[in-house]
């Protein structure tokens, strides 16, 4: 995966990020209570159990039950992180979410590890490629992808102040370093220029932000000047951002691993064409699941690479 | 504790005044689905008695004037349908005026068609979509044992709810963990929308299957108010996860109803409400009547 990220180092995976942002906010407030299905060395959760074993419930394998359980403990106060895979607590989770949280808008936060199709070899099962567009479905939820280990502890510490439901989902390898540290101004719902551009601008999250640093880097060697915008915050979006890169580089191209439709490009194009119309183009994957393979692999044959940005990004600018 | 909470919990109505209380639970609920002109009668009027027990034989420890008070027991419906009995008891506990019963389903009330937490005072939970309150209750029991608080969750089960999956994964969850503050209370009225549990999807042995999760089980008859009170006492003092399994009547109280599928989501009609107050009055007028007997028996033999 290494060679997908040329001139980026890559960093701890995002799950791991929150594994140890968790940990530290345990020490900090007795509140956090943690609950995960039997995936908590998966997630990394298991920090946290390890160091409040009375904070933290294991319930075994059964999402639905744990989502309902936190529901339970929000509504006595308790602020409840929750854990699994992406794809079991949005999917088996979901009608629980809504009713049990979503709907009495109790102050649950979910992290699902494993986004995206970069889990890799245990095949599109374990992949999530669904899970932002059903967390974004949910009145009143903040939803964030965040991309790098740091803004990972930044997006956790701001999920506890925030009080409502929250959706983090994190991923499972090494991921690019994007910030020098953890970003002291992050908020949910404020987008971070990360390159500055003037021709087009992609709209990132995830590992896709390291993508994009990548494919301003190739552009800007061919002339191309192109703004990378870490729209981590998929929920609510920083609106004023996106209006800004279609007023000011006049194309936009999202990058998302995820399907194309429900998700970040899907709501981007909301706004854009609400304020301020432009070409925009979608890397993302298009009405398809993924398979079995190395994770660098089946980032360049579903077109989730700096080069499919760039190509994207020519595409867009074609028809400016 | 509260002073009007403590009181509460000392002070539950006498037999003859539940029973009377549950009487005018079913006239309210009976009134506000005709005035509403839907809802679910069967399941609600199946539950009267476990709900007017809980609420006023001094089961439930609530102070309607401070419905949030962090030491309350919770009561959790989650066959979210059957809510009509309970805003009727809520209005009759004071947690809202009598008269907002009449505003069931309509567009603005705090009434919702099931039960939304944060609108009506007294509503512990959103329900409505089966199988969840269960989970819900645990998690709630479990907060009280993370803050050593002795606040008791009881949660009221639908019989066809039981063959929703989640019910069982909160069901082996809470033996696993073993709250001693988890009441799960199953209204068995042998009915769900299409026809018999029986038929549809068989619960038997049921009580075996909570015994299976390590839950203290018993079975009572459900519209026995002595009965009732007596499993919930036991329930309460039990070391883990208790379960009563409560043999109702769906329709209960309404000669027409009972037992008559036909009212699982169908309100009465004008006539057949003002048929069912009738009853329901003559109910009232036999239990005074009944009382005064009693009084004069008692003066009779105190001579």
């Amino acid at each position: 995966m290494k060679e997908l990220y040329e001139g980026l180092r890559l960093g701890k995976a995002t799950r791991d990020a929150y594994g140890e942002a968790l940990r530290e906010l345990g020490t900090k407030h007795d509140d956090i209570v943690v609950l995960d299905a039997d995936l908590a060395k998966s997630t990394k959760s298991a920090y946290f159990g390890e160091e409040f074993p009375d904070r933290f419930f294991n319930v075994g394998i059964q999402e639905a039950n744990m989502v309902g359980m936190a529901g339970g403990l929000a509504s006595c106060g308790k602020v409840p992180f929750i854990s699994s895979f992406a794809c079991f607590v949005i999917l088996k989770g979901f009608d629980q979410l809504r009713m049990a949280v979503a709907y009495p808008k109790l102050n649950v936060k979910v992290v699902g590890s494993h986004g995206g199709i970069s889990p890799g070899e245990d095949g599109a099962s374990q992949q999530s490629i669904e899970d932002v567009a059903l967390a974004c479905s949910l009145p009143g939820f903040v939803v964030c992808v965040p991309s790098d280990e740091y803004q990972t502890r930044a997006a956790v510490e701001a999920a506890y102040r925030h009080k409502g439901p929250v959706y983090i989902r994190t991923g499972r390898p090494k991921a690019p370093v994007i910030y020098d540290g953890v970003p002291q101004d992050f908020e949910f719902g404020r987008a971070t220029v990360v390159r500055e551009g003037t021709d087009a601008t992609i709209v990132a999250n995830g590992l896709m932000v390291g993508a994009a640093v990548v494919a301003h880097e190739k552009l800007r060697r061919d002339g191309i000047s192109v703004r990378v915008l870490d729209m981590a915050t998929v929920k609510p979006l920083d609106e004023d951002a996106i209006r800004r890169a279609a007023e000011e580089t006049g194309a936009i191209v999202t990058a998302e691993e995820h399907l194309i439709h429900g998700g970040l490009g899907a709501r981007v194009a909301q706004v854009v064409c609400r304020t301020h119309p432009v070409p925009m183009e979608f890397v993302g994957l298009n009405d398809t699941y993924a398979e079995s393979g190395d994770p660098g692999a089946l980032l360049r044959k579903y077109g989730l690479t700096a080069d499919d940005i760039a190509t994207a990004v020519r595409r867009a600018l074609e028809r400016r | 504790m509260g002073d009007a909470a403590a009181s509460r919990l000392e002070k539950g109505l006498d037999l003859p005044a539940l029973r009377d209380m549950a009487t005018r639970i079913r006239r309210h609920i009976v009134t506000m689905l005709a005035e509403a002109k839907s809802g679910h009668p069967g399941g609600s009027l199946s539950a009267v008695e476990i709900v007017t027990a809980l609420y006023f034989g001094g089961i439930l420890r609530y102070d309607p004037k401070r419905p949030d008070w962090p030491d309350r027991d919770r009561f959790i419906l989650s066959k979210g349908h059957g809510v009509p009995v309970q805003y009727a008891a809520l209005a009759e506990a004071g947690f809202f005026p009598v008269e907002e019963l009449m505003t069931l389903r309509k567009i603005d009330s705090r009434l919702q068609g099931h039960p939304v937490l944060g609108t009506a005072p007294g509503i512990e939970a959103s329900t409505g979509s089966l199988g969840q309150g269960l989970s819900i209750g645990l998690g709630m029991a479990m907060a009280a044992r993370l803050d050593r608080k002795d606040y008791r969750v009881f949660v009221l089960l639908g019989d066809g709810e039981c063959q929703e999956g989640q019910v069982w994964e909160a069901a082996m969850a809470a033996g696993h963990y073993a709250p001693n503050n988890l009441i799960a209370i199953v209204d068995y009225n042998k009915y769900q929308l299409d026809g018999a549990v029986a038929d549809i999807l068989d619960l038997e042995p049921l009580a075996e299957k909570w015994r299976a999760m390590k839950w203290h089980v018993r079975e009572i008859d459900g519209h026995d108010l002595g009965a009732v009170l007596e499993g919930l006492e036991w329930a309460t003092s039990q070391p883990g996860p208790a379960c009563l399994i409560a043999h109702t009547v769906k329709g209960k109280g309404v000669s027409f109803m009972e037992g008559e599928n036909a009212y699982h989501g169908v309100a009465p009609t004008e006539e057949e409400l003002a048929r069912a107050l009738g009853e329901l009055e003559d109910v009232l007028t036999r239990a005074e009547h009944s009382i005064e007997r009693e009084a004069a028996e008692e003066r009779e033999a105190g001579r």
